[in-house]
């Protein structure tokens, strides 16, 4: 390629290079910068704030903060759970779109996408009114098979979230695994049918093995989403703000510091460090899952 | 495999056809019936909590409050709908074109630079193109605290904050989209084609908005349909650089209206789940409407 071609190609990037320097890489230098500095007020709070450097003294302030780690634990321990979970649920759904007809596995996937179709926030909206005792058609179901179901109690909390995410998250996982799944080749089936491998034994051995690369990533794009997250509580919080409190997640806590408090150093300081919290856990879960596979 | 299962279907020799079928764990009719009914249960789970809004958006708020959810009581849809329309002077509606533009105006520009982008990366060597690749990639690992409040304060000191400014803006730099259309930029348009072009004297310019751009209708499609999407169900970067309720997104007008029910005590609970509805419809006839594009753009994402 010629030299002034090359730079004209350069120039169809330019644009996009301009914007991210102004709406990534300068806001991510100004947290940085933010979080090595402590807002001061002088005397009676009157005398207006200067601001004093202070160097790494907020990200100790915020590696022993207890209601921080307290919230990332929350969420982690609460991935641990949920993920697993809701990717179980859309593998075997995937295997089973795989196992039927064509024209069945086209309708069940339409009908299983419904989910994804609608946005996170209404998804929150419906999900925390059908758990309501006042509208919802889930208590007078318990009531009708004995339960007392109390979807807002402290115990079941998160379980009711796990539940709404799992119900947003299974039909778009699904398509990426099915996606993965028709990669595979039809034949190595036939040989292993040949060889009297059951159907279970077949899903078991030939097709997961092959699609585990679409489970890794589904896998690390739903970390990343949970550590972040921030709509689903933020609803339940309008309707039980006793047990879930302001600091349920780390985004909530980082933006009542921001916003509540005032204290945008130190917001800038905890995002900067969840930042740095999902960049090793996203790093040691793909090391992880990765090895296997040698 | 739709395919080849039309072919068969239309082979007069059943043999064939049998040989054909997609996958033939469908010989045992029980097992079959077994993956049908797993579906079929999995399928009335997702598609509960919907009928379930569908019909509270037609009940009074006695029905809603006394008589079984999952059935009608009542036809209210158009006294809601009215409701909806007119509470707070309308405002709903302002929400609804504000979503529409943001996500609308936003994604079209935010998809231009996309496909100018992924273009220039796909198809010329330029020095320093892996580090603008590498930008790319290594964004989407960040958490949008860590963007949105910096850059809430920086809006805010140049005066944007609470404008459509705040939200357009970050539109137009969607690291996805860039990465989508490189993808697609390299599965459809040809080298040897550009070299064409070149060699018959058209600028490179003319060359991207006339022959590129044209070919990458498709890609385009996709690019701007899950940009739109992004867009329309965004919520922290308004709940942040939006203030004044003229110009909230119909995510964060909703939101408000959730928490309104406990605060004053009026309720507005038929209010919040027929707008729920009406914030459904928009997206499920784009989705419906643009499928095609659309499931193209959520296995391609899988590809990364």
């Amino acid at each position: 390629m010629i030299r002034s071609q090359r730079w004209k190609g350069a120039a169809f990037t330019v644009p996009f290079q301009l914007g991210f320097v102004f709406l990534y890489l300068l806001p991510i230098g100004y947290a940085v910068y933010q979080s090595l500095f402590l807002e001061q007020r002088s005397g009676l709070g009157l005398g207006g704030a200067t601001e004093k450097f202070v160097g790494l003294d907020n990200y100790q302030q915020g590696l022993t903060d207890s209601a921080f780690l307290g919230s990332v634990l929350r969420v982690f321990l609460f991935a641990c759970v949920q993920i697993p979970l809701m990717l179980g649920i859309s593998l075997v759904l995937a295997l089973f779109l795989d196992a039927v007809t064509a024209r069945a596995a086209g309708r069940f996937r339409i009908l299983l996408l419904v989910p994804y179709m609608i946005p996170g926030v209404v998804a929150a909206i419906v999900w925390v009114n059908l758990y309501s005792p006042l509208v919802g058609p889930l208590t007078p179901l318990g009531e009708f098979f004995g339960f007392q179901w109390d979807f807002f109690a402290p115990s079941m909390v998160w379980p009711s979230i796990g539940n709404l995410l799992t119900w947003h998250g299974i039909g778009y996982n699904m398509v990426i695994i099915y996606a993965a799944l028709q990669g595979v080749p039809r034949e190595l089936f036939e040989a292993a049918r040949l060889d009297g491998a059951s159907e279970v034994r077949i899903a078991l051995s030939i097709k997961i093995p092959h699609v585990r690369g679409a489970l890794v990533l589904t896998g690390l794009l739903s970390i990343i989403q949970m550590l972040q997250i921030f709509n689903e509580p933020a609803l339940f919080r309008n309707v039980t703000p006793q047990t879930v409190t302001d600091s349920f997640t780390p985004i909530m806590i980082i933006y009542n510091q921001a916003f509540s408090a005032n204290n945008y150093h130190y917001a800038a300081t905890l995002s900067v460090l969840l930042a740095l919290i999902l960049g090793v856990a996203s790093f040691l879960f793909y090391r992880l899952t990765s090895r296997e596979v040698d | 495999m739709t395919l080849t299962e039309n072919r068969a279907e239309k082979s007069p020799a059943p043999v064939v056809r049998r040989r054909t079928r997609p996958d033939p764990s469908a010989r045992s009719r029980g097992g079959q019936r077994f993956l049908l009914v797993g579906l079929t249960l999995a399928s009335a789970y997702s598609l509960f909590p919907v009928w379930w809004l569908i019909v509270a958006a037609t009940k009074d708020r006695v029905a809603l409050y006394q008589t079984n959810g999952m059935w009608f009581s009542g036809w209210h849809l158009w006294d809601n709908l009215h409701q909806v329309f007119t509470y707070d002077d309308g405002i709903f509606l302002r929400w609804t074109a504000n979503s529409f533009l943001y996500a609308g105006v936003g994604s079209l520009g935010g998809t231009l630079v996309a496909l100018a982008t992924g273009y220039g990366l796909a198809r010329f060597d330029f020095p320093g193109r892996n580090v603008v690749f590498a930008c790319v990639v290594g964004s989407f690992l960040i958490p949008i605290a860590l963007l949105t409040l910096p850059l809430y304060l920086m809006f805010s000191e140049i005066g944007l904050v609470d404008t459509p400014w705040a939200m357009l803006i970050p539109c137009l730099i969607n690291p996805f989209s860039v990465y989508l259309a490189k993808v697609y930029t390299e599965s459809t348009i040809p080298f040897e084609l550009l070299e064409a072009a070149r060699i018959d004297g058209a600028g490179e310019l003319r060359i991207f908005f006339s022959i590129v751009l044209r070919m990458m209708t498709t890609g385009g499609a996709t690019v701007f349909l899950l940009a739109f999407v992004n867009t329309w169900n965004a919520f922290f970067l308004p709940l942040t650089v939006l203030r004044g309720e003229e110009n909230w997104t119909l995510n964060l007008g909703l939101y408000n209206w959730t928490g309104k029910k406990m605060e004053s005590g009026v309720d507005v609970t038929s209010l919040v789940l027929t707008g729920a509805l009406l914030s459904i419809v928009p997206m499920a006839i784009m989705m419906v409407a643009m499928r095609r594009y659309w499931r193209t753009g959520v296995t391609l994402g899988a590809l990364k």
